[in-house]
């Protein structure tokens, strides 16, 4: 790089780690910097790269330095390498090193493992964005344009986060993982990422707000739990991660809410009452809440799948070593080594589904698992609200943890989203109702039509109750670059 | 009587429950149950750390309230409570300021600058040149008022008081440097503080207060201290002037506040600013160029001022103001009484730069700030006009359309 193009990262990249006075980590980031910015410019197309977009950016970790909203183009966007605040003589939280001063540098045995949760950590975060490439030319408003790049930043902002430790801490053998980062790709035949469900291309935005209402929740609770880590660096990166994640959260939650609510406006207007009569209320362009049902079974249970085995050594380990705690571990009282207590735990055996206690330690997987699906049913009961308000009949439900899923406990098995094990048969002539069938996704797709008018919404999208930064209704939050 | 206060709540049909804002407060101040996220009024000190952190918006909400909710009330809610009608003691407009106070959003019709109604009045009669309801920028940040009350004013320590004008000078203009130690007090650019001199009037009843617009930018006058600056000019008999002038590095004054919220600049480095100021009416465009000068230190600018005074001894900061590059502030200085030379009105600059003028004007990204005496308003309108004639459009009509969206802006005294 010669002297006059060269980057002042310590300015360019807002960070609270002392990157200035860290030669070797600069070094690296450096190097690694060029493959990263080519990546998002191969990615996003042209003209949205080009366009003005109303984004957030944390320019420190302090809440005054926190949320800076200003127009600029995504390239320029200024993504920084931000760890929450130091806490003065923090200890290890959990298992047998509970009490013990937290590490500030990767403990050697632990090196392998933590190597490891870090980098599949990591890959989730471009593998979002790359399942969401093609949605910027659908959006149903500015205002979801800007929201699906601002979830998009700040995934690539994760992502530099993690890549950060990996220069960090973890020597060469990190510098080839943060390449490798880049290396592969979400649905890739010879480089995938490395989780099933970062595989599959988000086709439309219903599928997005899912996505981050169900599975970036999945990304928050191992987020929560390794904000719990023994390594003080880790620890710290998630708990300002997280900050972030809400944003993604709330992407999600309204999404559907949204969605959900132009349902039932276009019905009470029509005079449909009967939320089943799918034809009648599909001819006013939106979504009937039997399909919202379907989608919410879809995606609420490929990202149960991303919790793994129910029983799990590696997740048995990681706790037991101080590596990654428990959900909200803090507040948790008990002893926080969990030497002696059990877990109950389901099985799926020739008598059906039961649960059955085993060692805690063991059980971190399914108990992460169902603190996901208490926290996940809270916006299904919002969303619930709203359809009684509207005085429709119809009931959002989260399926039974045995249903179609593909990992654990229940892979393969034929039980329906009550939780009844069927025969296949039964279950293969039914499995059209539960899950969204290429009809449904081919009229969700056809719904699919930009709109670019600042403060118009497509056809089955009701707009927001409140604005970005409290931005008026016909606020521009994307000023489309015109070509 | 219980003065009403300030309370803070959360939208419970807006919030998500991520339990962001309760991780951020640095006091923990804010708690939940199974059903709502809500804020203990009894301990919430108004920091504004949890505002950035929600990702939903629902943590801005805020009703006057002579009591308090409690947090059981709080946890009860599916919604939020509507804004009560609370009757404040004084003059007419503080009924509607209250009423307001439940849409504090700075666009709206209903926009609401104080609760104080003699500050409202005050502040309701500085923003009355522009001819019409005041609004804030479409990008401007969203401001916080009325933090400190006189019930509870804000200490201040001075750091520094600094003569800007000339010792030749007769006229006696201040920097003041005021330290906010530990208490939040977040502003934004354009806004005003409210100071009460001590001791009481002929009828033995406290002062009223008055007004001053800061003249630092929203990170502190030095960047991240939680300091503010107040440009004052000394006025002769003036109770207040003279008292704050007279302040030493040290003393302790208070403060109430902030207050205004609409005269503000927007959030976006693009758009153009115009501004026309007299004597300590610059003290808002101190604050708009600094903030410009550090958020976009490489910007192209877009900002224009036109700044008159009697001599260029009299001018406040005319030695700083001569080290902003021209690339981010173009500064036209204009001199009524300079010896030797005719006099010069602001008026008379906006003419002779009527190419330029008329070019920001033509911009639809394009803000006009005019802040200073009052008797400036009529004959800087009148060369807008003149110069918007000459192209064929309507002043008056644009005018208003400006000033609709925000984008036109008289603050005078």
């Amino acid at each position: 790089m010669s002297g006059n193009t060269e980057i002042s990262y310590d300015s360019m990249i807002p960070n609270n780690v002392g990157l200035s006075s860290d030669k070797r980590v600069l070094k690296a980031l450096e190097k690694w910097h060029p493959g990263y910015i080519k990546w998002w410019n191969d990615l996003i197309p042209k003209k949205f790269q080009e366009s003005r977009v109303y984004l957030r950016t944390a320019v420190g970790v302090d809440p005054k330095g926190w949320a800076k909203f200003d127009y600029v183009k995504m390239p320029e966007y200024r993504w920084g390498i931000l760890l929450a605040p130091q806490v003065e003589g923090r200890t290890i939280p959990c298992g047998e090193h509970v009490g013990e001063p937290a590490w500030q540098e990767v403990p050697g045995e632990y090196r392998a493992l933590l190597r490891r949760l870090v980098v599949i950590q990591g890959d989730t975060e471009p593998a979002s964005v790359e399942q969401q490439r093609f949605l910027g030319q659908t959006a149903p408003s500015l205002y979801d344009l800007r929201n699906l790049f601002q979830v998009n930043v700040e995934e690539g902002r994760h992502l530099w986060a993690m890549v950060y430790l990996l220069h960090k801490y973890f020597g060469a053998d990190g510098r080839e993982e943060a390449n490798d980062l880049l290396r592969r790709s979400s649905g890739s035949e010879e480089a995938p990422r490395m989780l099933g469900a970062f595989n599959e291309e988000t086709p439309d935005w219903l599928s997005f707000f899912m996505f981050t209402y169900f599975t970036d929740r999945d990304g928050k609770m191992q987020l929560e739990s390794l904000a719990q880590s023994g390594f003080d660096p880790l620890s710290r990166t998630c708990r300002f991660m997280l900050t972030e994640e809400a944003h993604h959260m709330f992407v999600g939650e309204t999404g559907v809410g949204r969605t959900i609510q132009k349902t039932l406006e276009v019905m009470n207007e029509a005079g449909i009452t009967d939320p089943f009569d799918i034809q009648k209320i599909r001819e006013h362009g939106v979504i009937d809440l039997p399909t919202l049902q379907k989608k919410l079974n879809l995606h609420y249970t490929l990202s149960l799948d991303l919790f793994g085995q129910e029983v799990s050594t590696n997740a048995a380990n990681a706790f037991n070593s101080g590596i990654k705690g428990r959900y909200m571990e803090h507040r948790i009282d008990d002893d926080h080594r969990l030497s002696d207590a059990t877990y109950p735990v389901s099985r799926f055996t020739g008598d059906g589904i039961q649960l059955e206690d085993v060692p805690a330690l063991t059980a971190m997987n399914m108990r992460l698992r169902d603190d996901y699906t208490k926290d996940a049913s809270g916006g299904v009961g919002r969303w619930n609200k709203m359809i009684e308000k509207a005085g429709v009949s119809f009931t959002l439900k989260l399926p039974h943890v045995g249903f179609n899923r593909e990992i654990g406990a229940f892979a393969g098995q034929p039980i329906c989203p009550e939780g009844n094990v069927l025969s296949q048969e039964s279950y293969d002539s039914q499995v059209a109702d539960w899950l969204p069938s290429t009809a449904d996704g081919d009229y969700i797709q056809s719904l699919m039509v930009p709109v670019t008018e600042a403060g118009k919404y497509a056809s089955w999208i009701a707009p927001p109750k409140v604005g970005i930064d409290n931005k008026p209704g016909d606020f521009e939050y994307v000023q489309l670059h015109m070509a | 009587m219980t003065e009403p206060v300030k309370q803070h709540l959360i939208d419970p049909e807006i919030c998500i429950r991520c339990h962001t804002c309760e991780n951020t407060c640095p006091i923990e101040a804010i708690t939940h149950d199974d059903n709502n996220v809500v804020v203990d009024a009894s301990k919430c000190n108004f920091c504004m750390d949890c505002i950035p952190v929600c990702p939903t918006g629902s943590i801005d909400e805020w009703r006057v309230v002579n009591t308090p909710y409690t947090l059981e009330q709080q946890f009860d809610w599916m919604e939020l409570p509507e804004q009560q009608d609370l009757t404040v003691s004084g003059s007419e407009s503080a009924d509607a300021g209250a009423t307001q106070a439940a849409h504090p959003e700075a666009t709206g019709p209903e926009v609401i600058e104080a609760l104080d109604d003699n500050i409202i009045a005050l502040l309701n009669e500085a923003h009355s040149g522009a001819g019409g309801k005041a609004r804030a920028p479409a990008t401007a940040g969203k401001p916080g008022i009325n933090l400190y009350n006189k019930g509870r004013p804000a200490d201040a320590v001075v750091q520094g008081n600094f003569r800007l004008t000339s010792q030749t000078s007769d006229s006696d203009v201040r920097h003041i440097i005021l330290d906010l130690g530990a208490l939040p007090f977040p502003v934004l650019e354009g806004q005003s503080v409210g100071i009460t001199p001590p001791g009481v009037d002929d009828n033995g009843k406290p002062h009223l207060p008055r007004l001053y617009s800061i003249s630092s930018p929203r990170d502190g006058e030095r960047p991240n201290y939680n300091n503010i600056s107040l440009t004052i000019k000394r006025e002769e008999k003036g109770l207040c002037s003279n008292y704050v002038c007279d302040l030493k590095q040290g003393d302790t004054v208070q403060l109430t506040g902030p207050f205004g919220a609409t005269f503000l600049m927007p959030n976006d480095n693009d758009a153009k600013l115009l501004m026309v100021c007299t004597g300590t009416g610059s003290a808002p465009f101190r604050a708009f160029t600094m903030r410009r000068q550090r958020s976009a230190p490489a910007g192209s600018g877009n900002m224009m001022l036109i700044f008159g005074a009697r001599t260029p001894e009299s001018l406040p900061y005319f030695g700083p103001l001569k080290k902003v590059p021209d690339s981010l502030l173009a500064k036209h200085l204009v001199f009524s009484r300079e010896e030797g030379k005719p006099r010069r009105y602001v008026q008379d600059e906006i003419l002779h730069q009527q190419e330029k003028v008329l070019e920001f004007i033509n911009d639809g990204n394009c803000h006009i700030y005019i802040c200073g005496l009052r008797a400036m308003e009529e004959g800087v309108n009148k060369a807008f006009a003149e110069i918007a004639t000459a192209s064929g459009l309507n002043w008056e009509d644009l005018k208003r359309q400006m000033r609709d969206s925000g984008r036109y802006h008289v603050e005078t005294y």
